[in-house]
This record gives C-alpha cells, sequence and structure tokens, in this order.
C-alpha cells in the first residue's frame, strides 16, 4: 500500500466480505433448501436456517433417486458425468499434445493445411452446429452412448496451441542431445517432451475438467437413455417435473451434489487452475 | 508458422501424429458445418422426401422475421447488460482484493469458484431465489412495491437470466482483472501519491487506463460467453419464455430446429452465428497479436 488510509482499508474489507456473501448466498440458500423436509416449502417464505431432514434427502438422492420425476439415481449420474469430465479432459490433452508435438518438431508437406483445420475448430462451437452434428453422431449410431457424448467435443484449437507455444520454448538442446544420445522421436517425446510439459498438462487437466463438467446442450441432445443422464442434464430433468410436485429439497440436494466435484477441483488445484485459465485465455 | 531449428525427418509419424486429431475436426467440426452451410440453400419439404435448391430464400426470410431481428436485439441488449454487471462488479473486487495484501489470497479462494459452477445451475440457483411463490428475493421485492413473477413479465425475466449469467462470470473476470492490476508498475501508484492524488483519481487516471487491453479482451471473451455458454441459464430458468421474451439467437436455433424441425431456417441461423463467432475470434487474434508487442 501507497499510504496508510484506515477508514478506506476498513471499507475495503467490508465490500469484499459483502461481496464474498452475495456471491455465495444462492449456493446458501439451495443448500438450507436441501436440508429440510417438502413441506417446508408449501407457503410461506424458503427457510433459512438449517432444517433436520439433511441426511434422509441426500440418502434418497444417491440411493435411488426420484422415481416420480424419472430420473436415475444421483450417484448414477455423478458417475456418468465424471467419465464425460474425464474422458473430455484426457481425450483433448491427449490428441492435442500429439498434434503440437507433430507441428512443432517435424517439418512435413501439408503442415500449413493441418494447421488451419485445427484452428477453425475455434470457429465451430457446438451451439452453431447442433443439428448437422447431431445427424452425423446419429448417423455413426452413437446416440446414447460415451463416444456421442464425449467425441464431438473432444477436439480442442485451444489446447494445441498451448503445447505448441510451450513446445516453442523448450531448449533446443533437449531434442539435440537426446537425438545425439541415439533416441528417436518417440522416445524423446516420452522420456523428456512429456515430463517438461506436466505443470501445462495439470493446469489444462483442471479448465478441461470443469468444461466437461459443465456441458449441458450436447448431452440434452444425445442422450435420451437416462442410463447416460450427466448430472447437470438430470437437474433439469427433475425440474420439468416440479411443476406438479415442488419436491425442492430434492432439486436443491442434486444441484448441490453437482456442484461438489468441479468446485472441489477449483478449490484444491486452485494454482493450477489459474495458470490454466489465464494460458488457455478461453 | 515456425518449427524448431532442428527437426525430425520421418515421412509418415506426423501425420500419424496428427490423425486423431484431424479425424475427430473432420468428422465432427468440418463436415457438420459444411452440411449446415450447404442445408442452408436447401428447403426440405414436410415429409423429409425432396429437398431443393432455394438459394438465399432461408437467409432472406430469416432476416426479414421479425421474431428473429427481436432476438438479435434481445441478445445484443443481454450480452450488454451481463458484460458490464459481471465486469463492473469484478473489477471493484479485484480492486479491493488487489489493496488488501494480507487476505489477498483467502478473499481470492472465495471468490473465484463460481467458475466451477455449470450455467444451468447458475440459472436454477437465481430461479429458485426469484420463485415468486416462495422466493426470498420477491418478498423482499413486495416491500417496495414490486410485484415479481418472471413468469408473467418479459422484463423480470431478462433480470433475472442477466444477474444468473453476470453471477457465474464475475469468478472469471475478477481472476483476469487481479492480474492485470498486479501488473501495473508499483513506481507510477506512489509518483501519483506523492504528487497528492487520492486513490480514486489514481485509479481513474493512471491504473483504469493501463487496464484497458484486459478490459478489451475481457468484453469480447465475455460477449462470446452470454452469446453461446447461456443457453443452460435461459432453458433451466425461462425457456425463452415468456413468450418470446428471453429468446436469444442460440436458444432460437436450438428451438426452430430440435422442437420446431425447421432445418432450412434452422441452419440458415447457424450460418449467421457462425459468421459472429468467426468475426469475435478475429478481433480476439487480433488483440492478442497486439498485445505481444505492448
Amino acid at each position: 500500500m501507497v499510504e496508510n488510509r484506515p477508514f478506506l482499508n476498513i471499507l475495503t474489507h467490508l465490500v469484499l466480505i459483502l461481496g464474498v456473501l452475495v456471491v455465495a448466498f444462492p449456493v446458501y440458500v439451495a443448500f438450507i433448501a436441501s436440508t429440510h423436509e417438502p413441506g417446508a416449502f408449501v407457503r410461506g417464505v424458503m427457510p433459512l436456517l438449517p432444517g433436520e431432514n439433511m441426511w434422509a434427502t441426500y440418502s434418497q438422492m444417491l440411493g435411488s433417486g426420484w422415481q416420480v420425476a424419472g430420473a436415475p439415481p444421483v450417484w448414477l449420474m455423478l458417475a456418468n458425468s465424471t467419465i464425460m469430465a474425464l474422458t473430455i479432459a484426457i481425450g483433448k490433452i491427449a490428441i492435442s499434445i500429439l498434434s503440437a508435438f507433430a507441428i512443432v518438431y517435424f517439418r512435413f508437406p501439408f503442415r500449413m493445411l493441418a494447421f488451419w483445420i485445427i484452428f477453425i475448430t475455434l470457429m465451430l462451437p457446438v451451439e452453431v452446429r447442433i443439428i448437422p452434428t447431431y445427424a452425423v453422431v446419429a448417423d455413426l449410431g452413437m446416440l446414447n452412448s460415451y463416444a456421442g457424448l464425449t467425441l464431438p467435443l473432444i477436439a480442442s484449437a485451444t489446447a494445441t496451441f498451448l503445447f505448441r507455444q510451450f513446445f516453442m520454448t523448450v531448449p533446443e538442446e533437449l531434442m539435440e542431445a537426446s537425438r545425439v544420445d541415439g533416441a528417436g522421436p518417440m522416445k524423446f517425446f516420452k522420456d523428456i517432451l512429456l515430463p517438461v510439459s506436466i505443470t501445462n498438462i495439470a493446469a489444462l487437466f483442471v479448465i478441461m475438467f470443469i468444461y466437461g463438467w459443465v456441458q449441458y446442450l450436447w448431452p440434452l441432445l444425445v442422450t435420451t437413455d437416462e442410463d447416460f443422464y450427466t448430472i447437470v442434464l438430470g437437474i433439469k430433468r427433475l425440474m420439468a417435473s416440479s411443476d406438479r410436485v415442488p419436491a425442492w429439497n430434492l432439486i436443491m440436494a442434486t444441484v448441490t451434489l453437482a456442484m461438489v466435484p468441479p468446485v472441489l477441483v477449483v478449490l484444491l488445484m486452485q494454482k493450477l487452475f489459474v495458470k490454466g485459465l489465464t494460458e488457455t485465455e478461453k | 508458422m515456425q518449427t524448431k531449428r532442428s527437426t525430425y525427418q520421418n515421412r509418415w509419424l506426423p501425420f500419424f501424429l496428427l490423425a486423431p486429431q484431424l479425424i475427430i475436426t473432420l468428422v465432427f467440426f468440418i463436415w457438420p458445418a459444411s452440411q449446415a452451410v450447404k442445408s442452408s440453400f436447401e428447403r426440405t419439404d414436410a415429409f423429409g422426401f425432396n429437398t431443393t435448391f432455394v438459394g438465399l430464400a432461408n437467409y432472406t426470410r430469416v432476416l426479414a422475421d421479425p421474431s428473429y431481428l427481436n432476438a438479435l436485439g434481445r441478445t445484443a441488449i443481454f450480452s450488454v447488460s451481463v458484460t458490464l454487471l459481471s465486469m463492473s462488479l469484478a473489477l471493484l473486487m479485484a480492486v479491493c482484493v488487489n489493496r488488501v495484501l494480507k487476505s489477498a489470497k483467502f478473499y481470492t479462494t472465495l471468490l473465484v469458484w463460481p467458475y466451477a459452477v455449470a450455467p444451468v445451475v447458475a440459472g436454477v440457483l437465481w430461479w429458485f431465489l426469484f420463485n415468486p411463490t416462495i422466493g426470498l428475493l420477491p418478498h423482499l421485492l413486495d416491500w417496495f412495491g414490486i410485484h415479481w413473477n418472471h413468469r408473467v413479465s418479459g422484463s423480470q425475466a431478462m433480470i433475472l437470466i442477466t444477474i444468473a449469467a453476470a453471477w457465474k462470470q464475475i469468478s472469471y473476470n475478477f481472476l483476469f482483472f487481479l492480474a492485470g492490476l498486479q501488473s501495473v508498475p508499483h513506481s507510477l501508484i506512489e509518483a501519483a501519491a506523492i504528487d497528492g492524488a487520492t486513490p480514486f483519481k489514481r485509479f481513474w487516471s493512471i491504473v483504469f487506463p493501463l487496464l484497458s487491453p484486459t478490459t478489451f479482451f475481457l468484453l469480447i471473451i465475455n460477449i462470446n460467453y452470454v452469446m453461446f455458454d447461456t443457453f443452460g441459464v435461459i432453458d433451466a430458468t425461462t425457456g425463452g419464455g415468456p413468450g418470446q421474451a428471453t429468446m436469444t439467437l442460440v436458444y432460437k436455433v436450438y428451438t426452430d430446429g430440435v422442437a420446431g424441425l425447421n432445418i432450412g431456417s434452422s441452419s440458415a441461423q447457424s450460418v449467421l452465428l457462425m459468421a459472429i463467432v468467426i468475426v469475435l475470434t478475429f478481433i480476439q487474434f487480433r488483440y492478442v497479436e497486439r498485445r505481444v508487442n505492448y
């Protein structure tokens, strides 16, 4: 601080505390709602202090789910979300690091063409090619499958760029030394390039895991079989039936469970998360 | 574009390494996008038997359709309000965190986690708070004589999705503003302080102008976010309604194509959206290049 201004310091803390509370408030209310019995929402204003029904609600949702709404148990949806997020994160990293390695460490015909084909994916987010992509996935018989859920989201220009930028900063001597020692390109990739890229891989993993977890539009289109519902999609299905039976406690328990894994990833790996976010820049 | 000074000589290996990404890109990106372009020039009859080439008819119809033009205007208003709301709150938080040195990390942790909340979930959270029957906020608004029902009032529905979308984006903007603030040279601030500039004046005449690359970058990213990633927020809360009061461009592509099965019109809208993404990406890359020289 440049100079000491006690009043301004107190004001700063007040603004920050207020900001933190406003940001956290909707989640707090949702969690509180999940600890009450269904009867608490019939009339009046929503409760703001915890109820006593927490264990019953969560064990019901995790165990059998909410049959009336036609939603599968939450553990199944959490498992689907985890599979989807992990496949997307690992898949994106694997295919991007290989293609970046090819682009940086080899000279071959059509190199620029390959680069441009990858670059173009930046301009085609799934939202603008919804129907034809759905048609392709349907033709390949991949509706209601993990492959259909993940493959169309897995190509990523940003990850390829990030690895390309990083490989350009790796000292030339590493590659030359490994070549003098008689190592071929794949041995260099496996034993030298991968180990030095590990922080970048981890940072990217955090961002891509969250990207995969929060997907909604795509699962909405390609999964009609409830065995493949992700948790984010499941919430929407629960709400669709809530006009008849407002089971707020069950919906909000699902909402809470849907937030826990990705939020934990961000909080536990905050340093990698910030690095990943500021370096992928998207 | 450069490679390393010395490269490997291998005829097939690079193609083999590129194959997974190129195959996925061709099958799931380029081919569908070209199909969208193709069917935007065609009309399919009601039974799906006959497809005829109609030239620009789909485009002229879409661009003459008042509901499309309304969605365009609404998307613009939505983008601007979400961007302004979340960026100004994020800047306020970042400036405050940048002032408190000891507890900066603590506050940062408490502000970044909404990034991990899915847009649908953000929508559901605010939808619950604004629930007209039991919601807390409508009760509070009642004291001020405001009757809240976003199922009836289009502008209230718009406010609801704006708040939900902005809430989720604060953490992203906050992190970038904080990084920007931390790179402002300390000597400039000290010099201004010695000259007697108040903290308020120092912020507006030194810090804010120096932040302009970050601000500009965030503007583009936020507009991109609001246009494409808020599908979940809208689908969870208003479903485009009441009437068409919260129908954005992306939501309209979805409703016309998936629910309405109007493939020609939906494809034309997709192609127009692609054009918007291309412009935004282009601006973003121009900016990134400029910042490298900065």
